[in-house]
């Protein structure tokens, strides 16, 4: 009688620290949880105000239309802290790389000799592959009226190694910049590009505004 | 002219691509060209994060009732092909549990501003269930238990002590991804993830050949990488220690029949041991005396070691990785780390301040590591002390702790046989 006793009062005892610890460790996580809802920035209104979303709440942790958004991040590079390096092109979890070269038409100078096109060596100015700097030539360049040439880009050839941009950077306007396509993009919780960018390029911007191809803003934006 | 300007490209390259904005004027185009405008695919929407969270409440929700009241190994298995199809293969195992870990440790460190609310969902959640009802997630809704799920084919019993020097594991894969993920340096567990290559069709050559290697270990070691490797395990595991409701073996009161002996592939079943123990109450007394000071060594040892680890492992950030090649001067290293010199010196950074950024990282891995160090030096003392305390036992139990509430036990009852065909 006496041993039943014993073990109902050990039993009871390890039944009570459970309940302690489960009750201590819910209260712990249950703050977490809080502290994430009310810890979060609403970063662009203007944005949501843009898809008519924003309905001008008071406070962002009650947010109706964007529960998940706010606070919601995607990996973008810098193309100001670019330095092409080519790696964006090779170190992708994607077979083929979800960075591309953007083309910006505003930036463009639609020179007739465009180092983002033609190879330095190159002899004659015409679209031969010899002649290109795309190693898919993924470039195509189409006259529009003397003595000005329209480039646009085929990203589903394009690999994303930046030597165009290197090129047009060097020489030209700056215009072709790599970018993250977030269609392709699957968002990894670690980028493996960005962990071995060699410039720091790399930063997880808010999903409301995904791209940086404004010129002259893109340092500012960081 | 051509050759010129190719000359002038190569010599003048590193000096223009840091200027390089509007050389050439805007031109005026005549024959009423108009510009085409820029193509900017959006992200995914937000709703199908909340909607991943949803399907995550979901999931771990419909895996609590069929172990714990519908005690179905059937429901369980569907449920886990499907979580291997949803988490895994269209979801392509990103954002998962296991590396939410690191989102956090970053977010408490300070390291990372904002932690997004469905990775919060995702760490938070699983272990919610856990505290309530065991290790549910591992059942049925982490897609990398499932992959492995599929592949228990010839399970074999490991011997207890190896499978217990293995579970250690864990353990310091967990410290070691919580000091660099809060120190802003790797987040190794992703980087690691061996099923992820599978899932993306693609990936790291090494790490899909770790994930094929553990995937037909798998065949005779049942689910590996949640046992040996796993660090979300490790917190599932002391989290499931505490649940409310844990599955049992048998649906009434254990007859002892040792039927389901060998019925779990995880050897997480608990034979019964006597209530009255062979020894006096001194020697009980006296060995667990030396436990706790085994115990206190053990911690202090780690402290010290971790302490001591800063040389290994803060290189591992690529601040202090620079700092050091920087104050290398060896042509070899230089060569080695040529792209990252020239990002850093064509950026115009100030090599003091980089200096001054690194011996920052340098403190917080000395602190760091000896937390890591008397982390580990204590769990280890308390797995000692664990093994060494005789608890009696009276029936066939899970080990709350080990147990993965895959409910493949529960059939093996002949009184739940029972109480299907009553």
């Amino acid at each position: 009688m006496s041993e039943l006793k014993v073990t109902g009062v050990v039993q009871s005892r390890r039944e009570f620290l459970r309940n302690f610890l489960r009750g201590v460790l819910l209260v712990g996580l249950a703050g977490m949880g809080a502290r994430v809802m009310l810890g979060r920035r609403c970063q662009s209104a203007g944005d949501f105000d843009r898809q008519k979303l924003c309905k001008g709440c008071p406070d962002v942790a009650f947010c109706p239309s964007a529960v998940l958004s706010v606070g919601r991040k995607v990996w973008q590079l810098d193309p100001s802290k670019c330095t092409q390096c080519g790696r964006c092109a090779t170190h992708c979890v994607l077979q083929s790389s979800a960075v591309k070269c953007v083309h910006r038409p505003a930036q463009c100078g639609y020179c007739r000799l465009c180092f983002g096109f033609f190879q330095p060596g190159a002899t004659t100015l015409n679209s031969a592959a010899e002649n290109q700097i795309c190693p898919t030539g993924a470039i195509r360049r189409k006259f529009i009226e003397e003595p000005y040439y329209e480039y646009t880009i085929d990203e589903s050839l394009c690999i994303g190694c930046g030597r165009c941009v290197k090129g047009c950077s060097a020489f030209g306007n700056g215009s072709l910049v790599l970018q993250v396509r977030h269609d392709r993009c699957v968002n990894c919780n670690e980028c493996s590009i960005a962990r071995d960018c060699p410039s720091d390029a790399f930063r997880q911007i808010p999903a409301t505004t995904p791209y940086r191809l404004k010129a002259g803003t893109e340092s500012s934006a960081s | 002219m051509m050759r010129t300007v190719a000359l002038l490209f190569y010599l003048l390259m590193p000096v223009l691509t840091v200027l390089g904005e509007n050389r050439f004027p805007q031109p005026q185009f005549e024959s009423g060209y108009s510009m085409p405008a820029i193509s900017v695919p959006a992200p995914r929407v937000a709703s199908w994060e909340l909607l991943d969270v949803l399907v995550l409440g979901g999931a771990l929700s419909l895996a609590a009732w069929l172990i714990l009241k519908k005690r179905s190994r059937r429901g369980v298995f569907l449920l886990t092909v499907f979580s291997l199809l949803y988490f895994g293969f269209w979801r392509k195992g990103c954002v998962c549990s296991i590396g939410g870990i690191q989102n956090v440790a970053a977010w408490l460190s300070g390291n990372e501003a904002v932690l997004p609310l469905s990775v919060a969902a995702f760490f938070i959640l699983p272990l919610v269930f856990a505290l309530f009802f065991g290790r549910v997630f591992c059942a049925a809704v982490c897609p990398l238990g499932a992959i492995q799920e599929m592949m228990i084919l010839f399970p074999k019993r490991l011997p207890r002590p190896v499978s217990l020097a293995l579970g250690m594991v864990p353990v310091v894969y967990l410290g070691l991804a919580v000091l660099l993920a809060a120190t802003g340096s790797a987040f190794i567990i992703c980087r690691h993830d061996p099923f992820v290559p599978i899932f993306r069709l693609g990936g790291e050559l090494s790490v899909l050949l770790a994930g094929v290697f553990l995937l037909l270990v798998g065949i005779v070691v049942a689910r590996p990488f949640c046992r040996f490797l796993c660090p979300y395990g490790v917190l599932l595991n002391w989290a499931s220690r505490l649940s409310k409701w844990h599955a049992t073996i048998t649906p009434d009161e254990c007859v002892k029949c040792r039927l389901c002996e060998r019925a779990c592939p995880f050897d997480a079943i608990r034979v019964p041991v006597a209530s009255l123990v062979s020894e006096s109450r001194g020697i009980g007394v006296r060995r667990m005396k030396w436990l706790l000071l085994l115990l206190v060594f053990l911690t202090g040892i780690g402290l010290w070691t971790g302490s001591r680890l800063e040389g290994v492992l803060a290189p591992i950030n690529s601040k202090v990785k620079l700092d050091q090649v920087l104050r290398s001067n060896h042509p070899a290293v230089e060569k080695k780390y040529a792209l990252e010199l020239e990002a850093f010196r064509s950026g115009g950074r100030n090599p003091q301040v980089l200096r001054a950024e690194a011996e920052a990282v340098r403190r917080q891995f000395r602190v760091g590591g000896a937390c890591l160090g008397g982390f580990l030096g204590f769990v280890f003392g308390m797995s000692m002390v664990g093994v060494s305390i005789r608890r009696s036992r009276d029936a066939y139990e899970p080990d709350r702790g080990e147990c993965l509430s895959c409910a493949r036990c529960f059939r093996s009852c002949p009184k739940e046989q029972k109480r299907l065909k009553p």
